[in-house]
């Protein structure tokens, strides 16, 4: 329908992202009704999330032509942005940015380079930085889970831990049925990804790939491929950020750091 | 012939924790003699939780500093720390399993395992014979925090830091948790400070009492005297 009203590309383009838009704004005034708060978070991510992403589908064009170690640099900085974003799910989380940071770049960062140096990636800026971006985004989303659900599981059982340390229990040990939880629970979107791959949902990379011409088994291969890479960084990456934070919601003298509302 | 002095094994020194400008404690003093009971009351917010998890240091105090057996409790090694000065909360948080599961916790944590002769004996000094097998999910309140008291003395603790024990029980449970405390206090002849908001309470468990007011020490001295006043 919109096609009727729009005919240049960009126009029509922009149509898409505000009905899109709405239906979001529709749910989060739903949500508001409910007693849920989320208007302007969502506002800001919503037009942030546009307008990173134009200037990056503008700056592609560039990059396009740009030499092949460059990707470094873009997928460095992904990283930083990603641990940034992960860090504020960890409200109150003594060196939350440190710990998405660094586990994201050895997370994902390590399997986006082994996969590269095995051939899986090519090197082509046009295929590593889509790809490691992919895998850096669901590091992230994994990260973000897992600090979030820790966070919360150690406030909610905070009298629990503080008996344990109490009874002269190591603090790493007084929360590591917590920090299992987290690594569990941050992992449960990677899997049912896999699960449910080409039933579910076909994802946009396949598709991408069958509209340019690569043959359908091809493309179905490397859409596993893609998903069982974004498992492996994603779990590698929730397994190093919940080994270093559940250290650091502690004090020295094992005192619980964590405060509900800092 | 001079009378018996005992050692003395906590003595709090000009300690006060201020958080956020928030003064919580502010220097407070005092001295616990081997097998003295103190008890410590106040209004609610005056300082007495605070008081109590800086002496176990789950919280760091932010001025003075406590004195464990002479010793600064800085230079105990925090575990060790936490065994000798065995801590009881308001509300009991057992583990999940059975009862003997939670005893077995404080010495499994220094790499012990407690006989089930070592089980029932302290299961006994709280009233709970043939408790161990049960389920902690099917005990009733006052049987919980008797099973948290017991789980505490499994540490063999030098003191013992009693944090409003009856406060979350009824009646009936408030008198059977009291009488096994005082069972234990006195036939161990334990060191102790119980934080308790009931005057009466403080005058049948302790000898001496310390009230706090506004985080500080507003009276100190025998138990009749202190809460009469």
């Amino acid at each position: 329908m919109l096609r009727l009203f729009f005919h240049s590309q960009l126009q029509l383009g922009f149509a898409q992202a505000l009905v899109a838009a709405l239906a979001a704004l529709t749910v989060i005034l739903l949500a508001r009704r409910r007693g849920v708060h989320l208007e302007s978070e969502t506002m800001i991510a919503m037009v942030r999330g546009l307008v990173q992403i134009v200037a990056v589908g503008s700056i592609l064009v560039i990059l396009l032509r740009a030499p092949r170690w460059t990707s470094g640099f873009l997928l460095a900085g992904m990283i930083a942005a990603a641990g940034a974003t992960s860090a504020r799910r960890a409200k109150g989380m003594p060196d939350a940015f440190r710990v998405s940071a660094w586990a994201i770049a050895c997370g994902a960062g390590s399997i986006i380079a082994l996969m590269t140096a095995l051939g899986v990636i090519d090197t082509a800026i046009t295929s590593l930085v889509p790809v490691g971006s992919m895998l850096i985004a669901n590091a992230m989303n994994t990260n973000s889970l897992a600090l979030n659900r820790f966070r919360s599981d150690v406030l909610a059982h905070r009298g629990e831990i503080e008996t344990a340390l109490a009874l002269g229990a190591d603090a790493r040990h007084s929360v590591s049925s917590y920090v299992q939880a987290a690594f569990e629970a941050s992992l449960i979107p990677a899997i049912d990804s896999l699960r449910s791959l080409g039933i579910v949902w076909i994802p946009g990379l396949m598709a991408g790939m069958l509209l340019s011409g690569a043959r359908p088994v091809y493309a179905a291969i490397y859409q596993f491929v893609v998903l069982a890479m974004i498992f492996a960084a994603s779990g590698l990456t929730s397994l190093i950020s919940t080994m270093l934070i559940r250290s650091r919601v502690f004090s020295p003298a094992e005192q619980l750091l964590l405060q509900a509302g800092r | 012939m001079s009378p018996v002095v005992n050692p003395v094994i906590l003595r709090a020194e000009r300690l006060g924790r201020i958080v956020q400008d928030k003064i919580l404690l502010q220097d407070v003093d005092f001295e616990l003699q081997m097998g003295e009971v103190l008890a410590i009351t106040g209004p609610s917010g005056s300082g007495k939780t605070s008081l109590l998890r800086l002496l176990n240091r789950l919280d760091e105090p932010t001025s003075g500093t406590v004195y464990v057996e002479g010793v600064d409790y800085r230079r105990i090694e925090p575990r060790e720390l936490r065994r000798k000065l065995g801590m009881v909360t308001q509300r009991p948080y057992l583990f999940p399993g059975t009862v003997a599961d939670n005893i077995r916790f404080g010495p499994a944590q220094r790499g012990q395992t407690l006989p089930p002769e070592a089980i029932a004996e302290l299961l006994a000094q709280v009233g709970l014979e043939d408790f161990a097998g049960r389920d902690v999910a099917n005990l009733s309140g006052g049987e919980a925090q008797r099973v948290s008291v017991a789980r505490t003395l499994a540490n063999a603790p030098l003191a013992l830091l009693l944090d409003e024990p009856t406060s979350a029980l009824d009646e009936a449970a408030k008198l059977e948790v009291e009488s096994a405390i005082q069972k234990v206090v006195r036939d161990q002849g334990l060191t102790c400070v119980i934080v308790t908001h009931e005057v009466a309470q403080a005058a049948r468990l302790a000898r001496r009492a310390l009230v706090l007011e506004h985080g500080r020490v507003a009276r100190t001295g025998p138990v009749g005297e202190v809460l009469r006043a």
